[in-house]
């Protein structure tokens, strides 16, 4: 089966995934995904843990060949070293004791890749400045990186991706270690952020109600294969039981969405998973 | 003065070739020390270091100077380490663990013959715990050039580098080619540890490589001073501990001195011990109010 792509409307696409499918030691992780990134949306990427979503991320940072497929960035094929695309990745090796204060994090998003000695400048410094001011890491500017709570190293790694001048920003799991309030306060800058800089937002997690009230469309994966569109298109009962292979209920609980295996514990079980355990 | 300068000790040539030799040596670890330390590889300097006392004793076995002989070692090593890969980190600790093994069998086999078919009966000394005393004139030449290949290379790498330490994985996306970045980081380790066996001896290069970064990481945030701080640990340890082991040549009647590594050690030990009081430990407090500076 495909993916399915529910919606087609809206502005041209600024990056897209076609047909993209990953082997890895003999295991398929994802089969024939395709969905596209606008300029100035929030795309939230949900999946179970295992569903695939570190891994289509890679492939769309160009950090894994695709065993099938491909990724366009504005309608061409990505190069190796794209730049458009700003990258918060899930783990960061990032030990209290490493000398590197958040404002220097933020400036090795200006020029990291650079070989040599940087050259100080005002500009530079004033740049870094007015990233860390944007997403609220004054405060803590000139402590070591390390040293920060879960939330506050997101911010500092968002204002380093976001100083390179990307036009669309990846977060892989941003939310995954972040105590609730700090996650909304995350979600809230991102979604700010997506506005006045006018960027697209990729945002992968395991729970996709923090993300509700941001996301203007929604990358739903589940074994290896995905549907996208807005979350009324896509997280009803027959696109996702499409999607798992077999059948699923979206209940709306206080605003919240929860999804759950079919009504009784043997339709749930797919004729496949018996022949398996025999 | 004269109980702390022994006579001689400002006119004595090996003295003054001790003192250049282990502060280019000092300068030359603290700067690649600091990154090994921030990425967590002190274990990969050791593991050169072992393969490097292979490659110093074969040296000896063979009249080559000791210091190609802890470089080759090293480097040979260095590749090795990086073609095993960084990623299959369970692989890596048993191919490293067995192949340090030999490598200190070789080591055994290569001094036990020095010792038994030439006349170096000095070698194992030599070898293992350094010889900064009986450094001729080429070997000082050899040290500078290594060590400014090594600084270049630092140099040149340090913002990729410090990239790939906080995450591979955001330096390969912005496009850093992670491998070579590392292969070249590897080298210039290497390097540092082939100079450092020559200074303190193979088996105590580590201390140099990682003591003076340890503890110029307690004592500030910022990488530059980290740096700094490190040169000036490792140039005091050394020049220190010279003067110190050519004190001890009194301090007893048979004149037996001290060796010097004994001492620079010492003092890398106690100076970290030192960063463990809390007033000292003041860059990583968070809460501390911000520094002036830019």
């Amino acid at each position: 089966m495909t993916s399915v792509s529910v919606s087609q409307a809206g502005s041209p696409e600024l990056m897209s995934v076609e047909g993209i499918s990953v082997s890895l030691s003999g295991r398929q992780i994802l089969d024939d995904v395709s969905f596209g990134v606008r300029a100035g949306e929030f795309t939230g990427l949900i999946g179970s843990n295992g569903a695939g979503k570190t891994t289509l991320l890679r492939v769309i940072l160009g950090l894994q060949r695709p065993s099938a497929g491909r990724v366009l960035v504005l309608g061409a094929p990505r190069g190796g070293r794209n730049r458009s695309i700003g990258y918060v990745p899930q783990k960061v090796l990032l030990d209290p004791d490493m000398p590197l204060r958040a404002r220097d994090l933020v400036a090795l998003g200006i020029d990291g890749h650079r070989f040599g000695f940087p050259l100080p400048s005002k500009e530079r410094r004033e740049a870094v400045d007015a990233m860390l001011h944007a997403v609220d890491a004054d405060r803590f500017a000139d402590s070591r990186v390390g040293t920060l709570s879960g939330g506050e190293q997101q911010r500092v790694l968002i204002a380093h991706a976001l100083i390179g001048r990307p036009q669309l920003l990846v977060l892989d799991e941003p939310l995954a270690n972040l105590d609730l309030r700090s996650g909304q306060e995350i979600v809230g800058l991102l979604d700010r952020i997506a506005d006045e800089q006018q960027i697209a937002v990729l945002l992968s997690a395991h729970e996709m109600n923090p993300l509700l009230p941001v996301i203007d469309r929604i990358v739903y994966l589940a074994g290896g294969r995905a549907a996208s569109g807005t979350t009324e298109e896509v997280v009803r009962d027959e696109v996702l039981s499409a999607l798992y292979g077999h059948e699923v209920h979206v209940h709306t609980l206080h605003g919240r969405i929860l999804v759950v295996a079919g009504p009784t514990e043997e339709s749930s079980i797919s004729p496949g998973a018996i022949t398996g355990t025999i | 003065m004269r109980w702390l300068f022994e006579p001689g000790f400002f006119s004595s040539h090996p003295v003054h070739v001790a003192i250049v030799v282990g502060s280019i040596v000092a300068v030359v670890s603290a700067v690649v020390g600091v990154f090994t330390v921030m990425r967590g590889q002190s274990f990969a300097g050791h593991s050169l270091a072992d393969v490097s006392t292979a490659g110093g004793s074969g040296a000896v076995l063979f009249n080559v100077n000791p210091l190609f002989g802890f470089v080759a070692g090293g480097v040979v090593g260095a590749g090795a380490m990086e073609l095993v890969g960084v990623r299959r980190a369970r692989g890596r600790d048993l191919a490293t663990g067995i192949v340090l093994g030999a490598s200190i069998g070789l080591a055994a086999l290569f001094l036990y013959l020095s010792a038994t078919h030439s006349s170096t009966t000095g070698a194992s000394q030599q070898i293992l715990f350094g010889s900064i005393f009986e450094i001729d004139g080429s070997t000082v030449a050899i040290v500078v050039v290594l060590s400014v290949i090594c600084l270049g290379i630092m140099a040149a790498v340090q913002r990729p580098l410090l990239l790939s330490s906080v995450s591979m994985d955001m330096a390969a996306a912005r496009g850093v080619p992670v491998r070579f970045v590392g292969l070249a980081y590897m080298l210039a380790l290497a390097l540092a540890v082939g100079l450092s066996s020559l200074a303190i001896g193979a088996i105590l290069s580590t201390a140099l490589l990682i003591g003076p970064a340890a503890v110029a990481l307690r004592l500030t945030r910022r990488i530059g001073w980290a740096i700094v701080a490190a040169c000036l640990t490792g140039i005091g340890a050394t020049t220190v501990g010279v003067l110190l082991a050519y004190d001890s040549y009194d301090w007893n009647s048979r004149h037996a001195a001290w060796p010097v590594s004994f001492f620079i050690v010492i003092i890398i030990f106690l100076a970290y011990l030192a960063t463990e009081v809390p007033l000292v430990r003041a860059g990583s407090d968070p809460v501390r109010p911000l520094e002036v500076d830019q």
